[in-house]
């Protein structure tokens, strides 16, 4: 059973707009929440079965970052795609770079997070998998690997399914789906020593047109802005403030 | 004028309220505008799809496409092929992002997520920084573009047509294609109304400080009665309530009377999900969180005591 995790190396706060205007992104870079509860599931499934956990991030090389969080988790090894050409890359450029890591050692399973925590598309995991071959289930929340079949709980709007499907194929985690575990001091020591690739475009088989960006920002405006409200201090009459909106509103 | 597709969602027989909104949305920038609606279903969307301005509905093959992700989007890139759309839009639930992610692989195109609004067969727009920005995208490369739209990004209005043209098509499948199979499906009665309808919506965030916190919450929507509780991504992440109570850039979009947010300091991501709500109140111990900026009325304390106050004073209003 041998796993293939990937993981993003996001900024981490909340960004702002500076005085001039400009993105102000969150002092801090880590490795994304979302992809933990992949990872956790990689390392139970394989302690249980045998095999490998694999770690592929692609991003600038503080990334690396991103990486050694996961070995000191337990994963066994990672690789690293790092190239000025991935910058301002599009989801299809991504995923054609996780693709192509993910062919490099062979695999039964493909784990990645819903969304990630910058971008929130969601549909990178699923056109790795197009371009892989595999078929795929999205948003579970409970995942099992039994005689060469995945079965799963994929959350829906108003419940889950159960799903099934042939290995090797590919699924993504909702938050909560496992629980990660943190790295011990023994964990983090280990990790020094594992394997840890740094690869290129180049040595993926790709060139930049096949990451070159499909989108440009063409016009920014403000939204128009709503009156701002009032703000109190809370006690009796705070709440009788909020009962009488509650009656304005005609919901209570 | 461009030929644009919309990937219709079924809500039962008739097509889903977001689907609507997808139509009103292209219906000024595309000429012709046809939809894709999979299962047996599809035919009966002809006289909604035409009354929201499409000329056609492509009701492509039968039961056995629904909910397979794969073969939707390899039915979609065939009849791309022969049809050449110029920007196909899908709806971005769950299925829909899995249809438009594998589509991307097949037609090597651009794809935009969260999209509210499109301005061009090649140009489509998102929020940022929780919607106080709004930028507009050129999307460049090879047709047919993708994006996913948002629900409720605008209101479905119907543009008076008559019934489109219904042209079944049978896709075919390469053989060998592997996809996932559902075995049961399960519905999570959920108490009182959803989060999509309650003219009240109730959200927990961090600052509740525990998964107990949400039974106060749950305490306040019923006292108020047609109220549902939801929550944002820190407390779903921290493993609190179930990804079907997130309202978010992903998750939710809530449109209420009036929208309690109970401890939410207001992430961007959080509040593209909610600023939509008629009647802002933020409870935060922090005059500074974001949401309280936001907010028609922001109270500042502890969401431990305000919320059971709350609740006691709106029982005591009804019993009067």
């Amino acid at each position: 059973m041998n796993v293939v995790v990937f993981a993003k190396w996001v900024p981490l706060g909340t960004p702002e707009l500076g005085e001039d205007r400009r993105l102000v992104r969150g002092r801090d870079d880590g490795l994304d929440a979302g992809d933990e509860f992949g990872i956790e599931l990689a390392l139970q499934l394989t302690e249980r079965d045998g095999g490998d956990v694999t770690v592929v991030t692609m991003g600038p090389e503080g990334a690396a970052a991103a990486i050694q969080r996961a070995l000191a988790m337990g994963a066994h090894r990672g690789i690293l795609v790092t190239d000025d050409a991935l910058a301002g890359t599009d989801t299809l450029g991504t995923a054609r770079v996780l693709a192509a890591a993910a062919r490099r050692q062979p695999f039964d399973l493909v784990v990645g997070g819903v969304e990630s925590a910058d971008g929130y598309t969601g549909t990178v995991p699923v056109t790795v998998a197009e371009l892989l071959d595999l078929p795929s289930v999205t948003f579970a929340r409970k995942v099992d690997v039994e005689g060469g079949a995945l079965r799963a709980e994929r959350q829906t709007p108003g419940g889950y399914d159960e799903v099934t499907c042939s290995l090797p194929a590919l699924v993504t985690l909702t938050a909560g789906a496992t629980e990660p575990r943190y790295p011990s001091v023994k964990g983090i020591m280990q990790a020094k020593s594992k394997p840890l690739e740094r690869l290129t475009l180049a040595d993926l088989g790709l060139g930049p047109a096949d990451v070159a960006p499909t989108q440009s920002v063409a016009e920014v405006a403000p939204a128009p802005e709503k009156p701002g409200g009032e703000i109190v201090e809370a006690g009796d009459d705070a709440i009788a403030r909020i009962a009488d909106l509650l009656a304005e509103a005609k919901v209570i | 004028m461009a030929t644009i597709w919309v990937v219709a969602e079924l809500d039962g027989d008739a097509p889903s309220t977001t689907t609507l909104e997808l139509l009103t949305a292209v219906r000024e920038v595309a000429d012709p505008l046809a939809v894709v609606a999979f299962g047996a279903g599809a035919d009966a969307m002809a006289a909604a799809a035409g009354a929201h301005g499409a000329s056609t509905v492509f009701a492509v093959g039968d039961d056995a496409l629904t909910g397979a992700p794969r073969a939707q989007a390899t039915a979609i890139a065939a009849l791309a092929a022969t049809h050449a759309p110029e920007l196909i839009v899908f709806p971005a639930s769950y299925e829909g992002r899995d249809v438009a992610g594998r589509l991307q692989a097949l037609t090597g195109s651009t794809l935009m997520g969260n999209v509210t609004g499109i301005v061009a067969a090649d140009r489509a727009r998102t929020e940022i920084l929780g919607g106080t920005f709004v930028v507009d995208v050129a999307l460049e490369g090879p047709a047919p573009r993708i994006v996913l739209m948002k629900p409720r990004s605008i209101e479905a209005e119907a543009s008076g047509g008559g019934p489109a043209e219904v042209q079944r098509v049978t896709p075919e499948m390469p053989d060998g294609l592997r996809d996932a199979a559902v075995v049961a499906r399960h519905e999570e009665a959920r108490t009182g109304p959803s989060l999509d309808t309650a003219p009240v919506v109730i959200t927990g965030g961090r600052g509740l400080g525990g998964p107990e916190a949400f039974a106060m919450l749950d305490e306040l929507a019923s006292a108020i009665g047609e109220a549902a509780v939801g929550a944002t991504r820190a407390a779903v992440d921290a493993g609190w309530v179930p990804y079907a109570y997130q309202i978010g850039q992903t998750g939710k979009t809530v449109t209420p009377e009036v929208y309690v947010a109970a401890g939410v300091s207001g992430a961007l991501q959080h509040i593209v999900g909610m600023k939509k709500s008629k009647r802002i109140v933020a409870i935060n111990k922090d005059p500074e969180a974001p949401l309280m900026k936001l907010a028609d009325l922001g109270v500042i304390g502890d969401v431990a005591t305000v919320v059971p106050a709350l609740t006691e004073e709106i029982r005591r209003r009804a019993g009067s």
